[in-house]
């Protein structure tokens, strides 16, 4: 956790009181709680009143996802994207599975990027009957940053409310509720070196959606349960540091990722690069590989145009290989035996590797969606990292490949 | 410097103490939970099944507690062609295979081990009770629970990337081990049974793989007794759930003497018919120091033990028992013993 969210909250620890109660304890309480839900909406762009706190992101997409389809009954379509996170997935699959709800996989290009178009097209098919669309604003996989205000204007043509995971953009990207368009956003704050278990979704005014949780209609009367107003005094302080020197950070990562894709390149000559290739819209250097193709120019989809001004193409912090013949969890096996800790994509309740859904959705085979990894880079992240990685890398990846094939 | 040991963890008691007790001297250690089934049942319900969630999470809990990295390898795929279908298929040929050796033999001390190899360590370890000295497999201390049988079929070669930590241990010992680590498997109950036919009902899982196809139970003389619904739900020896409407003449009771998978035929007979005293084997493996001493063999899982004489004979085994054995079934393993010390197995073709 950030040190000024640990603060705030170990501050708030010393204090009982709940921000539902009259008394005096109370009304301190709700204090820390309103202000800061002042100080989240100002981070992102937002209404306080805007602002509706949960447990984290799964919740938040939750209750956007159940409860605008809800809400919006009878219509039965659900868009959304093929790339989402399971917290959003499973909600609308599950509406599909015992709600009566149609879910409608927006299909994504070879970067994993959602084109307005393909969104455009879906909604035409039947625009009456579309309850809700929801498009992640980057993916946490590949990093792939979506142009949610092109699709959210799409969706307000027909009045349809927009809903958008904002929880990889969040510290890496500027985001802004207001200047998206978007009608709701996920975030949260463990992501952002906040506390876990605190996030909130970000709802605009007059959107009412059916609760999923029912009791004392704390949060606009579409969330309820106690406030954990230590929490969200934690998550408000790593809110706001984060969007503070979100542009630092980004040029910082950006550099670093950059160098690390190179150096990686180098090291193993056929890894495959997933995700959007580039870099930010505003005529920066990108990453131009030595000795291989300029990807800017040859690979730039049409979704692209959709980004927001001065918008990334890819998370600053992402950078996500496929290592041709190797299996992603022998490798990371390897890795982490020497120090250097990566993911693959995600397990199922057992704990068995699964090929990534969004690796599928863009495309990729399963042995190579299996033998795909992801380097994250965040605010401790330093060349020294990647200087290790590098000097561990093309052994772990020779083994890791002898391995594949016994 | 120790040796890089992948400790194979099923989530319960005896390989999480095998995995201590190898990372405690010094090793190493690397935890890995074998999934091996492609659909896990999220809990255990009593001592059947295997790799569920709940074993997984128990696995897990136990590196945690030892102080190990802990990884979830995927064998669902290897262990449904080698083991599952493998099993489905000697019942279907009329012989009675023993699936945890099949595991063994093909999963742990191949699939795992030559993948552990590829990526760098020296050695497979697991949790069976069974002494490994030098490369030489015997009994464990705990007769009871020893289980080189299912390990007799090891080669040399396997045996010689495998760790066996719990040899000298009885179970007893290794439970209260297990307490005094904190390891909360400790009081996990024992599994039985074959793991991936989670009710127990062998006859159904092989119906519902094989079909039913309703055809006679004969006796010794050629005549029809009775009736079955496919004889590979049938195995030698077996007395119970034959269901014969008429008595045998003595009015003794009646056993499988064999089963004839091409004309569907079931025969049955008395307990004296079942008696016998040479017993051909293919597939020798020798993995032990050369044959000395008092030899004997066992010849199922937890079986009795016969003092026995053996003779290669062509690329097989003709091991001749000094008393008679009751239900030797084909497909079964011929495990031989120096003492307590294994010196090889063969696998059982036919008996008389």
């Amino acid at each position: 956790m950030l040190p000024e969210a640990i603060e705030a909250m170990t501050e708030q620890l010393r204090h009982a009181g709940n921000a539902s109660s009259l008394h005096a304890t109370g009304r301190r309480a709700r204090r820390v709680v309103e202000e800061s839900r002042e100080a989240i909406a100002d981070a992102l762009g937002a209404r306080p009143s805007e602002v509706v706190f949960t447990s984290g992101g799964t919740e938040a997409d939750n209750l956007a996802i159940k409860g605008l389809y809800w809400s919006r009954r009878p219509r039965r379509r659900v868009l959304i994207s093929a790339v989402e996170h399971h917290a959003a997935l499973d909600p609308a699959h599950w509406l599909a599975g015992s709600q009566g709800a149609e879910v409608e996989l927006l299909q994504v290009d070879a970067h994993g990027r959602v084109h307005p178009d393909t969104l455009r097209a879906a909604i035409e098919r039947d625009p009456d009957d579309v309850a809700m669309v929801s498009v992640m604003w980057a993916n946490n996989e590949v990093g792939t940053v979506q142009p949610v205000h092109v699709l959210a204007a799409v969706a307000h043509d027909h009045g349809i409310p927009f809903h958008t995971d904002a929880v990889q953009a969040i510290g890496q990207l500027p985001v802004s509720f207001s200047a998206s368009g978007v009608d709701a956003l996920t975030m949260t704050g463990h992501k952002i070196g906040g506390p876990m278990g605190a996030g909130a979704l970000l709802l605009a005014k007059g959107l009412t959606p059916v609760s999923v949780q029912h009791g004392g209609g704390q949060e606009r009367d579409v969330r309820s349960g106690t406030l954990d107003a230590p929490a969200i005094a934690g998550l408000a302080a790593a809110v706001t540091t984060a969007v503070k020197e979100q542009e630092a950070l980004s040029r910082r990562l950006t550099s670093l990722r950059d160098e690390l894709i190179r150096r990686v390149r180098d090291a193993v000559p056929d890894v495959v690069l997933n995700g959007d290739p580039d870099v930010a819209l505003d005529g920066g250097p990108g990453v131009v590989l030595d000795g291989g193709p300029d990807l800017r120019e040859a690979d730039l989809p049409d979704g692209r145009q959709g980004l927001a001004p001065g918008s990334p193409g890819r998370l600053p912090g992402n950078a996500h290989f496929s290592f041709p013949g190797c299996e992603g969890d022998a490798l990371l096996m390897l890795l982490d035996a020497k120090g250097v800790e990566c993911s693959t994509g995600s397990a199922c309740s057992a704990g068995v590797a699964q090929p990534s859904h969004v690796l599928l959705a863009m495309g990729a085979d399963a042995a190579a969606a299996r033998g795909s990894l992801r380097f994250t880079l965040g605010h401790t992240s330093t060349r020294d990292d990647i200087d290790r990685l590098i000097e561990v890398l093309p052994a772990a990846v020779e083994r890791a490949r002898r391995a594949g094939l016994s | 410097m120790g040796l890089r040991v992948l400790a194979a963890m099923s989530g319960g008691v005896d390989s999480a103490v095998a995995a201590a007790r190898i990372a405690e001297a010094g090793h190493d250690v690397t935890g890995v939970h074998l999934a091996l089934s492609a659909n896990p049942q999220s809990h255990r319900t009593g001592a059947r099944g295997c790799c569920t969630i709940e074993d997984s999470r128990d696995a897990r809990r136990a590196a945690d507690v030892i102080g190990i990295p802990f990884y979830i390898w995927d064998m669902a795929e290897r262990f449904q062609r080698d083991v599952i279908e493998d099993f489905v298929a000697e019942y279907a040929a009329g012989r009675t295979p023993n699936p945890c050796l099949r595991c063994n033999e093909k999963i742990k001390f191949s699939a795992v081990l030559d993948r552990a190899l590829a990526l760098g360590f020296d050695a497979v370890a697991t949790g069976h009770h069974a002494k490994l000295v030098d490369g030489v497999l015997s009994r464990s201390v705990d007769q009871g629970k020893d289980q080189s049988y299912v390990l007799g079929v090891l080669t040399r070669e396997q045996l010689s990337h495998a760790i066996f930590p719990l040899g000298g241990s009885t179970k007893a010992e290794v439970r209260e081990e297990a307490a005094r680590r904190g390891l909360t498997v400790a009081d996990k109950p024992d599994s039985h049974d074959i793991c991936f036919i989670a009710d127990g009902d062998t006859r159904g899982f092989l119906a519902g793989r094989l079909g039913s196809a309703e055809g006679p139970i004969v006796d010794q003389s050629g005549a029809v007794v009775g009736s079955h619904q496919g004889a590979h739900g049938y195995t030698v020896g077996q007395r119970k759930g034959l269901r014969i409407d008429r008595p045998a003449p003595d009015g003794r009771p009646r056993y499988v003497l064999s089963i004839e998978p091409v004309s569907n035929t079931v025969t049955v007979g008395p307990r004296s018919a079942l008696q016998v005293t040479s017993i051909t084997c293919g597939r020798p493996v020798w993995n032990g120091p050369s044959a000395s001493g008092d030899l004997t063999v066992q010849l199922r899982a937890h079986g009795e033990v016969y003092a026995c004489r053996f003779e290669e004979v062509g690329g097989g085994l003709r091991v001749e028992l000094d008393r008679p054995a009751t239900g030797v079934a084909a497909g079964q393993a011929a495990v031989l013993y120096s003492g307590d010390t294994v010196i090889g197995s063969a696998t059982i073709v036919s008996a008389a």
